[in-house]
This record gives structure tokens, sequence and C-alpha cells, in this order.
């Protein structure tokens, strides 16, 4: 979970009492968030070894795992929900974990920076790539090593025939359903295979 | 001050039966505990042992300095399994040659020794024997059973055959069986010991000698297997003995001396080991090794096997142990994950290869403290975690 990411923007998508899978789980505020105030129960992934740590210590169930090798681990259809919080950037095959997260969960859930975002196009017109509170990196030294935008994504989920079951925008912790491609920092898909 | 040990020792009349159809009654099993069983006995933590280990888990022996317990580094008071919260067992298996009944002693029906006549014992076997020992003591359930390698596969079947008595398991560099690769280091090891002359069929005691040659081979091939090639390398390279450089040449051009660092540390591993360790014993406990395999019973099928287990899991594994890879730990993750049991899974990038589930690092040490917190934590409040 990231700090750029609201937790209850995030929490109340997810239906109470669901088996979670969250993917790139950090430190796993969110799933004992989860498990406190929504009843669900699950699983994080991390593959850095302090979130593992600081996982374990809340008492909340982590696998050590690099996404880049895939979910085989994790049966087809076995979570209610597959959490994708400020992951997606940092995946070299952010394509096929997508396809995993909609595999293993019966509904997925994304968050990622929307690269879109007016400010950073403002600084794309100036010539230099963008630094902002939720893109704070240097292109040279960004983890982020998947850029794409809210729009970006929604092709991506048509191409791979994912139902959107619902998007928006993030800002400043409040959902932005107008015009979110321009006027949000993060864009959030729920989404799930088509039957 | 250190924390004193002192080992104990438990009398069973009664048969045990084992999974090989025989039984054997009227053992022993020495043990050692540390710390204090609470009011409700609800914070006890067995400790497992693996191939070449024994109940000396923790602490040193009285007025014995160096005596440290082969788990000490983990468990004490203030270490990751804390002695001051939970009250730690170790317990030395049936056919050890650490203290409990094995086959250097004799069968109490004929008074002779047993040699190579003592039963052969399982995992199960074993678990079966510690649970009665648990019964002996007055502890229902554990807080938590705990083990690396052999030790892991202990733990592992405490979670099947007694469910309702363990609340927690952490299997640390295991598997939930051998592989074939694995099953053959074990059988260059058992050759080793029965080829010697001095084995004679097992029963070597009445003649007065030890397979001490056989017994170093063993020692020497597993050895070589519980370290990784880069930790060799990095600890011997292709480093000469002071004797061999000091010569003009380099080599000194013989096959039978040593030259190289590496085997002087293996003949000196193997002949330490030699010294102590029941060639019986050896051949028992790899033949254990080699059975265990819980989801045998169920055509193969691990998720079923684990479907028994109720109590929730740490898994630890490290990255460089080929002996039992991480993907061995990851396939039992996967079962406990199939049937929805809580399971946390570390997998520790550290050089060392199998060792490392016995060496201190930082990460390693910093998993298990907080996941026994937790289980104090809990138990503090009052419920079975």
């Amino acid at each position: 979970m990231s700090e750029h990411v609201n937790l209850n923007a995030i929490a109340r998508l997810v239906p109470e009492g669901s088996r979670v899978l969250d993917l790139g789980c950090g430190d796993g505020a969110l799933l004992d968030y989860l498990q406190k105030n929504r009843q669900c129960t699950g699983y994080g992934v991390e593959i850095d070894d302090h979130n593992i740590q600081a996982c374990i210590q809340r008492g909340v169930n982590v696998i050590q795992l690099n996404l880049d090798e895939g979910l085989a681990m994790f049966a087809d259809q076995s979570f209610d929900v597959v959490l994708q919080i400020d992951t997606l950037q940092h995946l070299r095959n952010a394509e096929v974990m997508l396809r995993e997260t909609v595999r293993v969960g019966r509904t997925g859930i994304l968050a990622f920076p929307n690269f879109a975002h007016w400010p950073n196009r403002m600084s794309i017109l100036t010539g230099r790539m963008p630094v902002t509170k939720r893109l704070p990196y240097e292109w040279y030294d960004t983890p982020n090593i998947r850029v794409g935008t809210y729009a970006d994504f929604a092709q991506l989920a048509a191409k791979n025939n994912l139902n959107i079951l619902d998007s928006f925008g993030l800002q400043e912790g409040q959902e932005v359903r107008t015009w979110p491609n321009l006027m949000a920092g993060t864009a959030v898909f729920k989404l799930q295979r088509s039957r | 001050m250190p924390l004193i040990a002192k080992s104990q020792s438990m009398f069973f009349e009664a048969p045990l039966a084992l999974q090989s159809g025989a039984s054997i009654r009227a053992y022993h099993l020495a043990y050692e505990t540390y710390g204090t069983l609470n009011a409700d006995k609800s914070n006890a933590v067995l400790i497992c042992h693996a191939l070449n280990a024994s109940h000396h888990v923790a602490g040193v022996y009285e007025g014995q300095e160096k005596s440290e317990g082969w788990w000490d580094n983990m468990i004490g008071p203030g270490k990751p399994v804390d002695t001051q919260r939970f009250f730690v067992i170790g317990v030395n298996n049936l056919g050890s040659c650490f203290g409990s009944t094995g086959p250097m002693h004799a069968h109490p029906d004929t008074g002779e020794i047993y040699g190579a006549d003592f039963p052969v014992v399982t995992v199960e076997d074993w678990v079966d024997a510690q649970a009665r020992l648990l019964d002996a003591l007055g502890i229902q359930t554990l807080a938590a059973v705990m083990g690396g390698s052999l030790g892991g596969m202990q733990a592992l079947s405490w979670t099947l055959r007694y469910p309702s008595r363990v609340a927690h398991a952490v299997v640390v560099a295991s598997a939930p069986n051998l592989t074939a690769e694995n099953i053959a280091f074990n059988e260059v090891a058992r050759r080793a010991i029965v080829t010697d002359p001095d084995f004679h069929g097992g029963h070597f005691y009445k003649h007065g000698v030890v397979p001490q040659r056989g017994l170093r081979i063993a020692r020497m091939i597993g050895h070589i297997t519980y370290l990784s090639d880069d930790v060799m390398n990095e600890k011997f390279g292709r480093e000469l003995r002071d004797a061999v450089t000091h010569n003009a040449s380099g080599y000194r051009y013989t096959t039978q001396d040593i030259e190289f660092q590496i085997e002087s540390y293996l003949r000196y591993q193997g002949d330490k080991f030699s010294e102590y360790f029941d060639a019986n014993t050896y051949l028992l406990i790899t033949r254990a090794l080699d059975y265990f395999d819980p989801a045998r019973t169920v055509g193969g099928n691990l998720t079923t096997a684990l479907g028994q287990a109720t109590c929730k899991f740490l898994l630890v594994s490290f990255t460089t142990d080929w002996r039992f890879s991480p993907a061995r730990s990851r396939e039992m993750v996967r079962a406990l994950l199939d049937n929805k049991r809580d399971v946390s899974y570390a997998e520790i990038d550290a050089p060392h290869g199998h060792d490392a589930f016995l060496l201190d690092d930082a990460r390693y040490m910093h998993v298990v403290r907080s996941y026994f917190d937790n289980i104090a934590k809990a138990l503090a409040n009052g419920v079975r975690a």
C-alpha cells in the first residue's frame, strides 16, 4: 500500500468479508485495515524483506514472492478480490500480471499514478519529465518503469477483453469522475474477466 | 547470566505402535525444557531437531562453557523464541544417539543391544513419541511447534497428526518430501557406512569397533550438500594448505595427501562427527527422511494432505539452499493457500545454503521474532492465537 493512495478510497471498493490477495502489499496496512474493519481475510504478496517483516509484525499473512515471476502459486478464481495498489507501474510484465490478477481474483482492483494528470502534462509541455508529490522521482532514478495514463489503461483492459466494473480518478483522497484522465493523479479500475 | 540447561529423561513402559507395524516399549526420551509453563499451560513450544542434533536446543550445561545448544542463537531469554515468555521443550528422537533409546541400547526383552535390529522409525513415529512426552508433561496444546530441515518435517507432521494440539507451526528450510537427488545423497552416505568392514551388519558394538570410515564419508558428503557453492568458494576457494604452499613447486603431485583447504575441512568435519555419532542412528535418521511424504497416502496430492492442518503457519526458506530449496517450501505454501490456511512465507536471500537455518541472519531472526511476538501477545490477551 502506498502512502499516495488513500486507504479508505480503496477499502470501500472491497466488499465486506472478501477473501483478498494484495499484490505488492507493502507494510500490510491496507490488508490490516480490511481485516479489522471489513472482516476480510487474505494474504499480501511482497518482495521486500523489510515489508515482509512489517507484515508479520502486524499479524498480516504475507508471501515473499517476485511478482515478475508470476502468480503460479495461486489457483484460478481463488480470491474474491485481487488488489494491485501502486504495483503495476513497477512490473516488468505488467500486462501478464493484469491477466493474472483477474485469473486469480473474481475481481481485480488496480490503482496507479495517472501520467496524464494535468500538472504532468504541463511539465512535459515545458520539455521536462514531471517531478511531483505523486511522481516524486527524477526520470533517471524512478522505480516506475511503466508510465501510463488512465486512458491508456482503459485501452489495455479492452485489449485483454476485461470488463471494467468501475473506474475513476483519485485526487487528494477524493473520487474524480469528471475528466479523470486530466484531473486525477491516480487512476483506479475495478474489473473482471469477461464471462 | 547464561541460560542453564539440564538434560532430563522420561521413561515410557507402554508399547508405541510404529508405522512399520512393529512397536517399541520400555524406552526413554531425553528432553530439556526452558522457561516456565504458565498456569493454563498454553505457552509451550516444541522444538524438533534435524539429522545430527539433539534435545539440547538452548543454553549451556552447568560448569561447561561452550556447551551451547544447537539453536541457542534462536532460543533463550530475549531471543526470537523468548524463554521468558514461552515454555520451550527440546526432545531427542527415538533411534538417536544423544540420550533417548537408540540402537546402542538393549532390547528390553532380550537384553541384547539393538544394533541393526532397532525398529525403523519414521517422522510420524517421532511425532507420536513427542505427543506422549507432552501428555506426560501435562501439556495438551502447543502454542507452536518449530523445526528446521528434518525438524520442519516433524513440525509439519504435527499439524497433520494432531491438528487440535497445535496453534502455530514454524517450518524452516524444509520440504514436503525428499527429491530423488536427496534420497540419492542419503543412499551414498548409507552405503559408505554399511560397506565399512567395521560395520558388522550393524552389530559393531559387540566387536568393540565403530565404522568410523563410513561415518566420516557420510558426514563429508552431507556437509557438501549443506553449503552453497558460493560459500565454499568464498571460504576455501582453491586455497592450498600451508604445508603444501611452502613446497617450491606449488602442488605436491600426490593423490592421497590433503592439499586443498576444502579437503582438510571436510576431513576434519568427518573425523569430528565419527567420534560422537552412531552409525545405526545415521542409517535410521536418513531413512526417516527418505520415507517422509504426507501426500503419499492421498495420491501425491499435497493440498489434500495438508487439508488436515488447522493451525497457522510460518514457512521460511533460504535462496541458496539447494538441498531443501525454496521451491519445496513454495509447494507447501501453495497447498496451504489452496486450503485457505493462514500462512506467511519468507524467502531469505542468504548465501549459506541449507546451513543458513542455523546461522544468524538479521532478517530471518527478525521474521521469527515478530511471529513469536504475536503469539505471545495473543496469549497475553487470553486467546489461543
